[in-house]
């Protein structure tokens, strides 16, 4: 597979503050990659070095081959880019701001009209087309800038918090427009949500204070949370101590935690020491006391602890970057 | 080119999209008609040419042309398409010469729309249209000239109106640059050729010249250079500020 976006050594200094801080990355054909980070890690900043907005203090980037620094033009032909909060201009129609677009893109006649045509039927803008964009609601203007950014069908597409602001049908909608285009093109979206990553990547980084602090799949990255296998047991709320008691002196378990659910069933979730697997020497317990269960599985691990976990670390390193 | 085509197609339809045009044409045509045939007195002349009809010009574009030219640059910043237009296959230059075009465009649409008075002329007396003709060129031109710095200041702030007031100032001083009031500034302690240069600046004296009919190479030399400078100021403004 050819690697379609290529960034090494990406620093971007505004004055004193240090918004990114050495980024390399690489984006294959085919591979959806997860931009995660705070408010201000440098996630947004890094997307506009990327595709040519921003010039880097520091540091190179190739896009489809083409050096963003030394022939722009071609680099922002094969990229389809949808900025922070969708910006388009209010007093266009969708159907005008997508024929400007594509004149500037340079397709012309035919190629134009079934550029447009394909990418309001992916989109599902059919009903719109001919509003003032201003008047359009958030999800639509959203969609709108989708559009916008698929019309050339470009090899590298690059969303900045495609989902933010929409409702949850609108949400899934764009999820699998994502996942359906994937195996062409090699597409990079920032999110700060988190289930995002389990929905639609292929691969996760995590950027916090302008630095790459991980990178992997959304399994390995769920992996280094301290509930990776986890087995979390519902049982009624009578029996629960003594299910926490005899399970907390199993081998390979650190520690039980256990929240009531609702009036009668407790739920206790059975931690291992270093992640390994307990969920056998759990089952055979349960039926050993025959115990009266009422849902047990593992946990692959939770995206927000390792978030939190990753991202405050850096945090305390104490320096100066952007807010 | 074709893409600076299409800027400037935009641009001129985002004009026409909002009243801003109707608006700006229809105040345009009756400052024109109050300045044209009460203050300077056109029939009561009994002189067969423009001259109190071009004579006002320099004074209606330092207030409308702002007018104009305050949004070009300062609404694309605020709304963030700036950041769009930007990451589309198209150079800074070719987006700063489209916008311009654009605005010059829609004051060239807004002068055509005064040719009445050079119908009322024609059929009053018998003017010499060269000389007409030279009117409306040096007018194009003022009109070029301010739009160009209007289109700089605009891409200095993202407020337009801010963009509004300091490009009607730097409009006002263009046009007094040969006056005393702007040369006394620097008489007192500016060596006598920086007066000279400065006093040169005028746009009054320059399109003065251009009204007598004597179309002088050197005038129009004067607003293509002043126009390139503050296009080419206008990149270099748009590409210090684009992170912030």
């Amino acid at each position: 597979m050819e690697n379609l976006i290529s960034v090494k050594g990406l620093h971007k200094h505004f004055g004193n503050l240090v918004a990114v801080d050495g980024i390399d990355l690489e984006v294959q054909q085919g591979e959806v990659l997860g931009f995660l980070g705070p408010n201000g890690a440098g996630k947004s900043t890094s997307m506009k070095m990327i595709t040519g907005y921003l010039a880097p203090t520091a540091g190179s980037i190739s896009v489809c081959g083409h050096d963003v620094a030394i022939d722009p033009i071609a680099a922002k032909t094969c990229i389809g880019y949808l900025p922070e909060g969708a910006p388009a201009y209010g007093e266009m129609t969708p159907s005008s701001f997508l024929s400007f677009v594509a004149d500037i893109r340079g397709l012309g006649g035919k190629t134009k009209t079934n550029a447009i045509a394909r990418a309001v039927e992916q989109i599902n803008l059919e009903g719109v087309m001919h509003q003032p964009i201003e008047t359009l609601s958030k999800g639509f203007k959203r969609r709108v800038g989708l559009a916008q950014a698929i019309l050339h069908d470009p090899k590298v597409l690059i969303l900045d918090e495609p989902t933010d602001g929409l409702d949850p049908n609108q949400k899934h909608e764009v999820r699998s427009l994502i996942k359906e285009m994937a195996a062409q093109k090699a597409i990079v979206i920032s999110t700060h949500i988190l289930e995002e990553v389990d929905a639609v990547c292929s691969r996760a980084v995590i950027i916090a204070k302008g630095r790459l602090l991980f990178s992997g799949t959304p399994a390995e990255f769920a992996a280094h949370s301290y509930y990776h296998n986890a087995v979390t047991l519902s049982v009624a709320s009578d029996i629960s101590a003594t299910v926490e008691k005899t399970l907390a002196v199993l081998a390979d378990v650190s520690g039980i935690e256990s929240a009531t659910t609702d009036r009668d069933m407790t739920r206790v979730t059975v931690i291992p020491k270093e992640n390994r697997s307990i969920v056998g020497s759990i089952h055979n317990c349960i039926r050993q006391h025959e115990w009266e269960v009422d849902e047990l599985f593992v946990e692959p691990g939770r995206l927000d602890e390792v978030f939190r976990t990753l991202t405050t670390k850096s945090e305390s390193t104490g320096e100066e970057t952007r807010t | 080119m074709s893409r600076t085509l299409t800027i400037l197609k935009r641009e001129l339809g985002a004009y026409f999209a909002t009243p801003v045009a109707y608006v700006f044409i229809v105040i345009f045509l009756l400052l024109t008609g109050v300045f044209t045939f009460h203050i300077g007195e056109l029939y009561e002349r009994n002189q067969a040419d423009l001259e109190p009809f071009f004579r006002f010009h320099p004074w209606l574009y330092m207030l409308l042309i702002p007018a104009i030219s305050m949004r070009l640059w300062s609404e694309e910043r605020k709304a963030g398409t700036l950041e769009l237009l930007m990451t589309l296959p198209i150079s800074l230059v070719e987006a700063v010469i489209g916008k311009f075009l654009a605005a010059w465009c829609f004051t060239a649409i807004a002068l055509a729309l005064t040719f009445p008075v050079w119908i009322t002329i024609n059929y009053l007396g018998d003017p010499d249209n060269t000389v007409i003709i030279a009117g409306y060129l040096g007018s194009l031109l003022l009109a070029g000239g301010c739009l160009a710095i209007g289109s700089f200041i605009s891409a200095l702030t993202k407020n337009q109106v801010i963009a509004f007031v300091i490009s009607f100032v730097i409009c006002f001083l263009f046009n007094l640059s040969g006056f005393p009031l702007v040369l006394d500034m620097f008489s007192s302690w500016a060596p006598q050729a920086i007066v000279d240069v400065i006093s040169s600046f005028s746009f009054l004296t320059h399109f003065e010249s251009i009204l007598r009919g004597v179309v002088d190479i050197r005038d129009i030399i004067f607003f293509g250079t002043l126009i390139a400078f503050f296009l080419y100021a206008n990149v270099l403004a748009i590409e210090a500020k684009k992170g912030s």
